[in-house]
């Protein structure tokens, strides 16, 4: 048992980093530092730099095209992109779309698009909620009727996050009707570009647009963008999200969180005129998270340390998801409350762009104030935390 | 990097399990409770090995870490032991790290070996928990010393046969310079013990000294600078009893689960009821969060700085003290009115899990430590920026 690295660790740790700062633009970084949301021509631009290195797709297998990185590797990948202010890798591709193509797709499925997920020159979504199937994802009824060569797909897709980025979506869609709710699904892929496809924005409650509704109205999906076997879907999309229960820890970012929340708390002024993170009352609640998110950060190293010596994750990966996200909340609440007053002025446009006019109070007010607002969704996304209970009820604790 | 326990770890944790499993049944404990035989097992200890576990070879120990002994916790923590394991070994290792050899070949065999108890002598009243509070003098006379004062809620101090007494050789009551160890053997004289019975069966002793005389080789370690080791003693005890917490949440968690498969009302199992279900959820994931802590505060026991191992610790007390006060209340909850009787073993953790909060300084106890800790670091950093 150790929790230091191996000097092996430490090269590859000191790789990253080198690489990082010799190549991560400063624009970029500088918005991430501030907490700033980024637009589509930032994520790119940075994913194509890791692309070129072959660092996108970075948790493939060599055989795919990926470095054929270990899961410690890929942990301290991770977290020094967070600690270096990099923006997340968006998962939608290599995360999502990529695993489930080379798993479960054809040659000729790999070789069309493994490459344009690796270099990021394609940028994917996921089309999973509908109006009526949110928790109860199976009960979806977008349908996707079968003409043979194509299917022809009409439905509603919701919360399809960056809809309006993306190439490509990934779509469940229902192909028949079953027993169980989960049969008749299918997995295939959807050109956004293909007449029918309609991507309306959902704005949220701080001003941002990262969701969409998208509308599938006789979209003609060629069969060759059937991904298994019909009617299997569900299989394939099961295998994803237990995959995107295992990011949703984002341990490297929300340390990062922590440490700027801290910055943010030592700029503060508390009542009696020193720094507000010297103030006992806002310190004690500022350990009391950390005290939280080191736990948490060991839990997902155990987990790290389970699968790297070939076991499965076990039921401790199931409360990543849970806590990772309650812990990533408070602290934005606390970044929140750390502003005081400066919390009130809305000022949307200051979330996206580092060039905009000086934000009314401290800049880092403006992004704190509404990320806190923003993050309310990370409880929701992937999956709601209840539903997550239940899953660890269930399969967990057999209850 | 790799957190998985290692082959000898494995087999140290089946061969505890396998004791608390065979011998160490609740209705007996309940027994031995009542009549007074909280060290019924101590012998048992000593032929195991645990008694030597983190000792070097050289003293007749194992070469054993902080997370050995803490597999051993654990296993009592399930057990609900009463042996004052915790109190002896934190006593003994500060010992061993203060003592001169000459000190440590007369008292560690018999402690090695389980002829002889230790306990830690520190908390008064009036301080709370602070470990520098100190009323408690030790004025030199001749070639030795007269202590006079006394000490509260000594843990494991009904079992002991031997005390390391921190006492005031310079100083102010609260100052942390000017404490100084002195080993005094129970049957002195002038030293009164008092013993009673602690909410959590596990028992503790009060110790007066009236003008108790002591040679001058009772003193251990430096003249004067005893706080820095008795913060790393009570470190070391924050992290132990988190391991024995995890054990006793652990246990509850089962017990719980149990509870609400086999409990019917309404017709149907309490487990069916999803307002019960996630509260089971949620305390599986605060006994897994605490099993990550513990294992967090052992390693940097072991391996870090004084300084971050202080803000380590303190904040492994922290969030395993949240956890214990959630699981042992809503394990209580969840067993409804049983849950408050004194026949299930269920109250009887909830309590053990109690008194560990209380242990070792409180929560808000080690959040001060981290603030007063940050406060240092950032007036370093403060003077660094004015270069």
């Amino acid at each position: 048992m150790d929790i230091n690295l191996s000097p092996e660790q430490q090269r590859f740790a000191e790789q990253v980093r080198e690489f990082i700062s010799r190549n991560l633009p400063r624009d970029i970084a500088e918005k991430v530092r501030r907490d700033q949301h980024l637009d589509r021509d930032d994520h790119m631009r940075w994913q194509r730099i890791l692309g070129k290195q072959g660092w996108h797709a970075f948790t493939w297998p060599e055989q795919y095209g990926g470095p054929g990185w270990s899961v410690i590797q890929r942990y301290l990948f991770e977290v020094i992109s967070a600690e270096m202010d990099c923006p997340i890798i968006q998962p939608f591709g290599p995360r999502m779309a990529g695993p489930v193509i080379y798993t479960f797709g054809t040659e000729q499925q790999k070789e069309r698009f493994l490459p344009g997920i690796r270099d990021s020159s394609v940028w994917w979504c996921q089309g999973y909620s509908e109006p009526q199937a949110g928790s109860d994802l199976a009960s979806l009824s977008t349908w996707a009727e079968d003409k043979g060569d194509h299917y022809l797909v009409n439905g509603q897709k919701i919360w399809t996050s960056y809809a309006h980025h993306a190439d490509w979506m990934f779509c469940l869609v229902r192909t028949s009707k079953g027993e169980r709710p989960q049969q008749g699904i299918s997995f295939v892929l959807i050109d956004m570009r293909t007449p029918g496809v309609d991507v309306q924005p959902i704005l949220m409650l701080e001003g941002t647009h990262s969701f969409n509704t998208v509308f599938l109205e006789n979209v003609k999906v060629p069969k060759e963008n059937l991904i298994g076997e019909q009617d299997k879907g569900w299989t394939y999309a099961k295998f994803l999200l237990e995959h995107e229960r295992v990011d949703n820890a984002a341990i490297g970012v929300t340390k990062a969180a922590l440490r700027r929340l801290k910055r943010i708390a030592s700029e503060e002024v508390a009542d009696d005129g020193g720094p507000l993170i010297r103030d006992p009352l806002f310190h004690r609640k500022l350990v009391e998270v950390e005290a939280q998110l080191q736990s948490l950060e060991v839990t997902a190293l155990r987990v790290l340390s389970q699968v790297a010596s070939g076991e499965a994750p076990g039921p401790v990966a199931s409360l990543l998801k849970i806590r990772g996200t309650e812990i990533a909340q408070r602290i934005s609440e606390l970044a929140s409350e750390a502003v005081g007053a400066f919390c009130l002025p809305y000022q949307p446009d200051y979330l996206h762009d580092a060039g905009a006019e000086q934000p009314v109070g401290p800049a880092h007010a403006a992004t704190a104030a509404n990320n806190y607002l923003w993050r309310r969704c990370m409880s929701i996304y992937g999956g709601t935390n209840e539903i997550q209970r239940e899953i660890i009820a269930k399969r967990v604790l057999e209850l | 990097m790799d957190l998985n326990y290692s082959e000898e770890q494995n087999m140290l944790r089946e061969s505890v399990a396998r004791f608390v499993r065979d011998r160490y049944d609740f209705g007996q404990r309940q027994q031995r409770l009542s009549a007074g035989e909280g060290a019924a097992f101590w012998p048992r200890f000593a032929e195991l090995g645990w008694l030597a576990i983190p000792f070097s070879e050289d003293h007749g120990g194992i070469g054993g870490g902080t997370v050995e002994v803490g597999i051993v916790m654990e296993g009592l923590g399930r057990a609900l032991a009463l042996e004052p394991y915790l109190a002896h070994m934190v006593a003994t290792q500060l010992l061993a790290r203060v003592a001169e050899e000459s000190v440590k070949a007369r008292y560690l065999p018999a402690a090695l070996g389980g002829e002889s108890r230790l306990a830690l002598a520190f908390s008064e009243t009036g301080g709370r928990y602070h470990p520098a509070f100190c009323a408690t003098t030790a004025s030199p006379k001749g070639d030795g010393y007269v202590i006079q004062g006394s000490k509260n809620v000594v843990l494991g101090g009904q079992h002991a046969d031997l005390y390391l007494v921190v006492a005031r050789t310079a100083g102010q009551t609260r100052e942390e310079q000017g404490l100084t160890f002195f080993l005094l053997e129970r049957d002195h004289p002038a030293l009164r013990v008092r013993e009673y019975q602690t909410n959590d069966g596990t028992g503790a002793a009060d110790l007066t000294f009236d003008q108790l005389e002591v040679s001058g080789d009772a003193r251990i370690g430096d003249l004067h600078g005893a706080f820095a080791e008795l913060e790393w003693a009570l470190d070391l005890g924050v992290a132990y009893q988190g391991w024995e917490a995890v054990g006793a949440m652990s246990a509850l968690s089962d017990a719980t689960l149990e509870y609400l498969n086999t409990r019917k009302q309404f017709g149907k199992p309490l487990g069916a009821n999803q307002a019960l279900t996630h509260r089971m959820v949620d305390l599986f994931i605060a006994v897994e969060e605490s099993r990550s802590s513990v294992l967090r505060a052992a390693l940097a026991m072991d391996a870090e700085s004084p300084s971050q191992r202080r803000r380590d610790l303190s904040l492994s007390k922290i969030a395993v003290d949240r956890c214990a006060r959630f699981v042992g209340q809503t394990a209580v909850q969840l067993h409804g009115a049983m849950g408050v009787t004194n026949e299930l073993a269920v109250g009887h953790y909830f309590k053990r899990l109690t008194a560990i909060t209380a242990t070792f300084g409180d929560s808000e106890w080690h959040a001060r430590r981290i603030h007063r800790l940050d406060g240092a670091s950032s007036r370093e950093a403060g003077v660094e920026h004015g270069h």
